[in-house]
């Protein structure tokens, strides 16, 4: 019985691999975790579509960045774009694919979802300690009517290091000149307060747990676990909501071209822009060893745009405008093989 | 196991903790093909056993070369530097370090009485019917993954933890000296949070090598004991300790690596924060287990990675330390037993 299994999976085994060449290509991607539910999601959509399969795993925006550079996968993804001068060391190029929002949450009796505001500067305050109390008077001069307690500030904040934290510290050094100077950003920075949650469930479940408690999380994970979110000053001086809108209105904005798509969605002007957005990035080699591969990617996030709008709504990411995906479709063309000729032709 | 080698002689007390002198096997005195798989398996164990030398080997050297920029900028001073700050690129390994160490060591000052209590009322206490399914359970303990414990801890005890603090503070707080240790905010979650989910992880390892080593204690000793009108305490403590100690600290090591090296349920409710404001073990701290599953696979390539990967060399080192102290516990206790004898 178990010798005559033991048959069959081998020859299973030599059928797929005989088979599988000429079948569907697969291909390999490795990076952030935030994105890794669209991905897979579109990936799904993508091998009904044509049968070819993409295999992602989700190991951070760190690990996507050494995983591309030592061309273990044909791309990487991080939730932080490369600077210009680190994509042209590493002969990579990015593009972005999704964009998301990170909201601050709190946890205070009474207080209905989008009821307090909060200004950049004063959230720098609270995260650097400064203001410690929600009776605060610079609180309250924002929130006028609003009931709040003489009850101390309990700040979470993430414990591991993310793209949310990312994009969170990014907004309050442009918003704060002291934070930039004592804290600065990245996806693990030196907390001057606060207790660490493992990722956002970690930050929630503090919130919902430790009373006057304020966090941030992403959009998504806010909006499935109905949490208090409240809303903020933009860069434009209106206070707005955190929602698909807001964030695309952050994205409508931005120069995108110039800064060879290095660019970080927070504080971005306009009248209903969502100040703390940011979008998560694809990298790839300029110079393609496996031009096959690489335009089988093309093909995959090509495919994708087109298609997986709806999908990426459907778990709360926020499609890119069309006029960047354009965009994005012209810098494919900087991708090439060996020889100099263009990968996306192939892929067409 | 514990039947088996209560069955087997016990020669020398060094051969209780499974790490048996080695007696060189016999020639077999048959055929050549005989002799020849005998060579096959020399080799074979022999090329085994050298390939987890290479292993250990390898370990090393990757660590060294991955933490090299970070050995270079920060020098020895990286030991003693509190300070983690990624994006300033300033990087100390005190708060971690000390967090590995204090949270094993409240988990060996509670697991280890709690463990010799299990083994002396499993071995001599118990009524016979109880002994099996209490010792399974305490195995079965054993085998809760930790994540399971890091989520039970974050979830359950610690806000239960948090409503007994005040209490600890009211009590152990007055301690003179110590009690500063039990005085501070009462959020559940840190060091001795920490501390005490470590010390339930292993306590089943203590526990089971402990009644183990119980068990083969040669009963004409505790019964001679007996005889002459000692107490359960006294044949517990005069006689079976000190004919067990080699694996009653073997035991204990065991135990002290796994709480050196335990990861995910640490990072779950040690509170991960990078600073320390007083001795309180009440306050957050951070491990170096769960500073290299938190900022591991975010850390841009460069010197973040770099100082991440010298903190996995210093938990190697004090493994190391640790492993290499017990070895000489344990020689130093042969040697006393020899002029003992």
């Amino acid at each position: 019985m178990f010798r005559s299994l033991q048959q069959v999976a081998a020859a299973a085994a030599v059928a797929a691999f005989a088979a599988a060449p000429a079948l569907a290509a697969e291909i390999t991607g490795a990076g952030a975790s935030f994105p890794a539910p669209i991905y897979a999601k579109w990936a799904d959509g993508y091998q009904k579509a044509t049968g070819n399969k993409l295999n992602y795993q989700s190991i951070g925006s760190g690990g996507g960045i050494k995983q591309i550079n030592a061309k273990t996968v044909d791309f990487g993804a991080s939730d932080m774009p490369l600077k210009v001068e680190d994509l042209e060391k590493g002969g990579l190029m990015q593009f972005p694919t999704v964009i998301g929002g990170v909201v601050p949450v709190v946890n205070l009796a009474g207080i209905q979802p989008g009821q307090l505001k909060f200004t950049g500067d004063l959230l720098a305050k609270i995260y650097l300690g400064k203001i410690v109390k929600w009776n605060d008077k610079e609180i309250a001069a924002l929130n006028a009517g609003v009931n709040l307690p003489d009850q101390a500030i309990a700040v979470v904040r993430r414990a591991d290091g993310s793209g949310t934290t990312f994009i969170w510290t990014n907004y309050l050094s442009k918003v704060s000149g002291e934070w930039k100077e004592k804290v600065g950003m990245g996806t693990a920075v030196q907390w001057p307060v606060g207790l660490g949650g493992k990722g956002n469930e970690g930050v929630s479940a503090f919130v919902q747990r430790i009373p006057g408690a304020i966090g941030y999380v992403e959009y998504a994970y806010a909006k499935q676990n109905k949490l208090t979110y409240a809303m903020l000053r933009n860069h434009d001086g209106n206070f707005v909501k955190p929602d698909d809108t807001a964030f695309k209105a952050a994205a409508a904005g931005a120069q995108w071209e110039k800064e060879k798509f290095a660019v970080i969605l927070t504080d971005q002007p306009g009248k209903d822009a969502w100040p703390v957005t940011g979008a998560t990035f694809i990298l790839m080699h300029v110079k393609q060893d496996k031009p096959a591969a690489a335009a089988e990617v093309l093909k995959f996030f090509a495919w994708s745009y087109k298609n997986g709008d709806q999908m990426a709504m459907d778990l709360d990411y926020v499609p890119l405008p069309d006029s960047v995906v354009s965009l994005i479709e012209k810098a494919w063309h900087n991708i090439k093989d060996g020889s100099g000729k263009m990968v996306y032709a192939a892929a067409h | 196991m514990s039947a088996q080698a209560a069955a087997e002689p016990t020669g020398s007390p060094a051969t209780e903790t499974g790490r048996m002198a080695v007696v060189p096997p016999r020639k077999p005195e048959k055929a050549s093909s005989a002799a020849l798989g005998d060579v096959l398996f020399h080799n074979l164990t022999r090329a085994f056993a050298l390939i987890a030398l290479a292993t250990l080997a390898g370990i090393i050297v990757s660590l060294v070369w991955a933490a090299w920029p970070s050995l270079v900028r920060y020098g020895a001073a990286f030991v003693w530097t509190s300070e983690w700050n990624p994006p300033a690129e300033r990087f100390g390994a005190l708060i971690p370090i000390y967090g590995t160490l204090v949270t094993s060591a409240i988990a060996l000052v509670i697991a280890v009485p709690v463990s010799f209590g299990i083994a002396l009322f499993l071995t001599e206490l118990s009524p016979a019917w109880l002994r099996r399914p209490l010792g399974t359970a305490i195995e079965l303990l054993a085998a809760i993954p930790s994540i399971v414990y890091g989520m039970w801890g974050l979830l359950v005890f610690a806000p239960i933890f948090a409503q007994s603090q005040p209490f600890l503070s009211a009590t152990l707080g007055r301690i003179p000296l110590l009690g500063a240790l039990f005085d501070g905010p009462p959020i559940g979650i840190g060091l001795l949070c920490a501390g005490i989910i470590l010390a339930i992880m292993i306590i089943p390892f203590i526990a089971a090598v402990m009644r183990d080593v119980f068990e083969v204690t040669p009963a004409m000793l505790k019964e001679s004991a007996y005889g002459v009108g000692a107490t359960t305490w006294e044949v517990v403590w005069n006689v079976v300790l000190p004919h067990t100690r080699v694996g009653v600290i073997g035991g204990v090591m065991l135990g002290l690596g796994r709480a050196l090296g335990e990861t995910m349920a640490v990072t779950f409710v040690i509170g991960n924060t990078n600073f320390l404001e007083g001795v309180s073990l009440f306050l957050p701290g951070n491990s170096i287990t769960s500073a290299l599953a938190n900022e591991f696979g975010e850390a841009a390539p460069g010197i973040h990675t770099a100082a991440l990967i010298e903190l996995g060399l210093i938990l190697f080192v004090i493994t190391f330390v640790v492993l290499a102290f017990s070895k000489l516990l344990l020689l130093r206790l042969a040697k006393g037993e020899g002029t003992q004898a």
